[in-house]
Parts: structure tokens; C-alpha cells; sequence
């Protein structure tokens, strides 16, 4: 597996316990997005950023937090700060 | 013209019995919720017992989704949401896409979630604030439980929380049976609910109002009415019951429990003897007496009472206080029974667990024993007779009960109860 299937898939197991929507979840992609396809409820989304922190041990800026709205989003901001570490 | 209450679903979360059947069981056999809390004792608590009801991980996912519970640490909204989802289900209530606009909740707490907020605490003295997730308000605002409740069933009417300490429950049924007899909603889940655990129960302790002589034989502690009565234990959980207008509940062929006849609320103001921890008298008959009269009742058609009786030494001091407001005595006196001896003060869920074990005893004809007054207090068998302190379950018609509750900053409710009839 590629890092970033391999990045995808560990997003994928993190995000699982916020999604409303199934289907979107089955077919989760680069421009999926948390809030529109998978139904994410907007307040969930803190606790998908603090459980993306557990996971790469990053601490994401307010400025990331803002942009990680999609799968695509989430895996450059992941990139860029574990790059930083 | 006002709207008839009646009383068509039941739920209770108690400490010794969650569910109806379990608890209706409890109740006619006097089974004890108490139990000694290691957790207690190692937090050097002077009182290590208490009732904190028996709710699996498995039962919690009967009620709340994975998504729900996750990071959840919310004692008190899960007894109350349980206990007010088994209320609408009991009364053939369903869930529906949509939104209910005839019907809300009042559904009464004294704290919500001590120990998420508690963590919370801890997370943002270490300067981790941003750290606290989605959940920190919900679950420990005042009205996580009726919010959260209102959410699962899609409530569109008033959806509040009352607090008035142990008066709580007991007010919450009677501020959703005033907005349904003036018609501005067809049913309400009412009710109330407590959290478990040393965050609560500290202060108690701290107050040194909570018995210590029992941690060796926590089902013998609360021993309201007894002689040797040393203080309270502490306890935990929720009661539920969906009310609605008679007219609804006919409309729909729905099974009534009980009807509400009326009831009274008020404060004795901390005047007189009155204060923040203690009654004042002269309030409590006269909540007593305005419940009786706006009941349109006698007070010798009162079949039993269910006290607020904590096992204190004002537990005389109540007894004589329904003495002198419903004018009885002696073997005048209707049966008296302390749900407290079973279960320990549940605190602002009290008077919502009580109420519900009142309506079972119309319901199923019978008026459950009290425990641990093997000793009864002289002074009360001086002003009732004994056999009116029932110590094993009596099996007969109970038609009209009275249910009380006294709490913290000087505050009464008492409610009437009364086995539904058509007039």
C-alpha cells in the first residue's frame, strides 16, 4: 500500500465513529468531504482533529483545523506537520 | 376550560431496580440498593455506602449510539434519558422523523455530569483547553439531560430543566401538568435525575449529614423513621413519566396509570426556622394543604403518603408537619412510606423515582414496606400509630396518594396522585 492509501485507510478508521453517512463512508476518496458527504455533524469535527493528534502525535494550529475539511485537506495538513516534527 | 392530567408512561433508572418490572418487584419486597463504594472509602469519605443503579455497558447501547457514548462521562443524563425513553415507550409512544410540536419535557437535575466536568477541569488547568472535544458543554450544561432526551425523541413543545434541589422531580411533574391543564401542550415527558459518585456526594459528606455507621452493612444504613436514623445515605438515578391531557390519552386508547389532581410548590422563605438546610414549618403545611385543596380532595380520602423522609432527625418534624396540615392522627393518620429506606436520598432525582413508585402503588393496589425501622422513632409512634409505618407490603385498593419533597434553600412541593376514574 502507497503512504497515502495507507494514510487514507487510517483516516478512514478514524473518522468512522462521526459519519452519518454510509454509503459516503464506503466510498470514502481524496475529495470526500467530512461535513457535506459524510454528514459529519460540525461540532464532531474537533474530535476528529484531537483524534487525528492522538493518532500522528501533531499538534494542529488553529489555521490547519480550519482547512481540514475534506480527505484531501487532512492528509496535506497531516503531511506538512509531521514533516515539521 | 383546564385540561385533565393523567399519567399514561412510567421509566425508572433506580438503585435497586432499573426498569419497571424490576423495580415494582424492589419496591413489594423491600429490596435494598445500597452497597459499600470502594471508590468511597479510598477517597476517605466518612460515609461509604450508597445507591448508584446497576446499568451495564451492554444497556447503555440499548439507549445511546457508539457515537453518543463516546467520550461521554454524563451519569445523570444517561439515568434520565433512559429512564424518559422507557417512559414514551411505555406509554406506545414512538419516534418519529419528525418534529413533536405537541409535546416537550421537564426533566430536573442538580448538576449535570460532575465527572466530565471534573475532567475538563483538570485538561484546562494543564493549558490544554483546546483539548476538551465537542462534548464538554452538552453534557455538563444544566440542561444536557432535557436537551439530549428532546433530541433522541424529536420534542418540539417546552423542553427545559427544573432545579430546586430534592424538591426537583416532584416539581418538574408538576410544571409539565401545569402547561398541559392550561393547554399549551398535549403531553410532556416529566421528571428528574441525579449523577452518582464523590463529586456530588463530597459536599454531603463535608456537611457530616450522611450516616457513617452503616459502612460495615450498607442495606441497613437508611433507616428513615427509626430510632437510631443517623443521617442519610447518598443515591443516585432517574424516574420519568409521560403526562398528558386525558383527552389525548383517550383519543389514543393509551393505558393511564393515574390522574394528576393537583398539587402546590413554595418556599418557606429561610424565615422563621427555616433556612438554607432546614424547613421551615409553617410553609411546609401550608404546601401541603394548598396541594389537598386545589385537588378538590379531603384529607382523610388520602389512602397512603409517600414522605420526603430522609432518616434524619427531621423526619419527626415532617411527620408532624402532614399531622397538623391534613388535620390526622393516631390511626386517623393514612400509611406513610419512605421509598429512602430502600434506595438512599437520590437527591434531585428523588422526588421523580418516588413519584413513580407512588403511581405504582395505585396502579397495582398495594403500598410497598419501608426497611430499617425495626426501631421505630417514639416520637413519631407517639403522634401515629404504628401499623400506619407498613414494614412489610400491604396488598389493597390505594386510590389517592400524596407525595412530598422538601430541599435545600427552604423549598416544597406536594403533589396528588389518584387512581383514574371517568367522572
Amino acid at each position: 500500500m502507497s503512504d497515502k492509501a495507507q494514510m487514507i485507510s487510517e483516516l478512514k478508521e478514524i473518522v468512522k465513529p462521526y459519519i452519518q453517512d454510509e454509503e459516503a463512508f464506503e466510498n470514502l476518496h481524496e475529495d470526500t468531504n467530512f461535513i457535506t458527504d459524510l454528514k459529519i455533524n460540525s461540532a464532531n469535527l474537533i474530535d476528529v482533529i484531537l483524534d487525528v493528534e492522538d493518532k500522528y502525535d501533531i499538534e494542529l494550529d488553529n489555521d490547519s483545523m480550519d482547512k481540514m475539511l475534506s480527505v484531501k485537506a487532512a492528509l496535506e495538513v497531516i503531511k506538512t506537520k509531521i514533516s515539521e516534527k | 376550560m383546564d385540561k385533565r392530567v393523567v399519567i399514561t408512561g412510567l421509566g425508572v433508572v433506580s438503585p435497586n431496580g432499573v426498569g419497571l418490572d424490576n423495580f415494582t418487584e424492589a419496591l413489594k419486597n423491600g429490596t435494598s440498593g445500597i452497597e459499600h463504594h470502594e471508590a468511597l472509602k479510598e477517597l476517605s469519605f466518612s460515609c461509604c455506602i450508597g445507591g448508584i443503579p446497576k446499568v451495564s455497558e451492554g444497556l447503555k447501547r440499548d439507549y445511546f449510539t457508539e457515537l453518543q457514548l463516546k467520550n461521554f462521562n454524563s451519569s445523570g443524563i444517561l439515568y434520565g434519558c433512559m429512564a424518559g425513553m422507557d417512559a414514551w415507550k411505555d406509554a406506545g409512544l414512538t419516534v418519529t422523523e419528525n418534529t413533536d410540536f405537541d409535546s416537550g419535557t421537564i426533566f430536573g437535575t442538580g448538576t449535570s455530569g460532575v465527572e466530565k466536568f471534573r475532567e475538563a477541569i483538570y485538561k484546562l488547568d494543564d493549558n490544554k483547553v483546546r483539548r476538551l472535544g465537542s462534548t464538554v458543554v452538552s453534557q455538563t450544561m444544566a440542561s444536557g439531560v432535557s436537551a439530549y432526551l428532546a433530541g433522541i425523541i424529536g420534542l418540539g413543545n417546552q423542553v427545559s430543566t427544573n432545579s430546586s434541589a430534592c424538591t426537583t422531580g416532584t416539581e418538574a411533574i408538576l410544571m409539565g401538568y401545569d402547561r398541559i391543564k392550561a393547554g399549551r401542550a398535549k403531553r410532556m415527558i416529566v421528571g428528574s435525575t441525579s449523577d452518582h459518585g464523590p463529586y456530588l456526594w463530597g459536599g454531603f459528606d463535608a456537611m457530616r449529614v450522611l450516616t457513617y455507621k452503616h459502612n460495615e452493612s450498607p442495606e441497613t444504613g437508611s433507616r428513615p423513621m427509626s430510632a437510631s436514623a443517623s443521617g442519610f445515605v447518598p443515591g443516585s438515578g432517574a424516574g420519568a413519566m409521560v403526562i398528558e391531557s386525558l383527552e389525548s390519552a383517550l383519543q389514543r386508547g393509551a393505558k393511564i396509570y393515574a390522574e394528576i389532581l393537583g398539587g402546590e410548590v413554595n418556599s418557606g422563605g429561610q424565615r422563621n426556622e427555616g433556612s438554607m438546610t432546614a424547613p421551615n414549618s409553617e410553609a411546609v403545611q401550608r404546601c401541603i394543604k394548598n396541594a389537598v385543596v386545589n385537588s378538590n380532595i379531603e384529607a382523610k380520602d388520602i389512602d397512603a403518603i409517600n414522605g420526603h423522609l430522609t432518616a434524619t432527625s427531621k423526619d419527626f418534624t415532617e411527620i408532624d408537619n402532614w399531622s397538623k396540615a391534613l388535620n390526622l392522627k393516631g390511626s386517623d393518620f393514612p400509611y406513610i412510606n419512605s421509598l429512602k429506606s430502600m434506595v438512599g436520598h437520590c437527591l434531585s432525582a428523588s422526588g421523580a423515582i418516588e413519584s413513580v413508585a407512588s403511581v405504582l402503588q395505585i396502579h397495582h393496589n398495594f403500598i410497598f414496606p419501608n426497611i430499617n425501622c425495626e426501631d421505630l422513632n417514639e416520637q413519631i409512634t407517639a403522634l401515629i400509630s404504628e401499623y400506619k409505618i407498613p414494614q412489610s407490603v400491604i396488598e389493597q385498593e390505594v386510590n389517592i396518594v400524596a407525595k412530598a419533597s422538601f430541599g435545600f434553600g427552604d423549598v416544597n412541593g406536594c403533589i396528588i396522585f389518584k387512581k383514574y376514574k371517568q367522572k
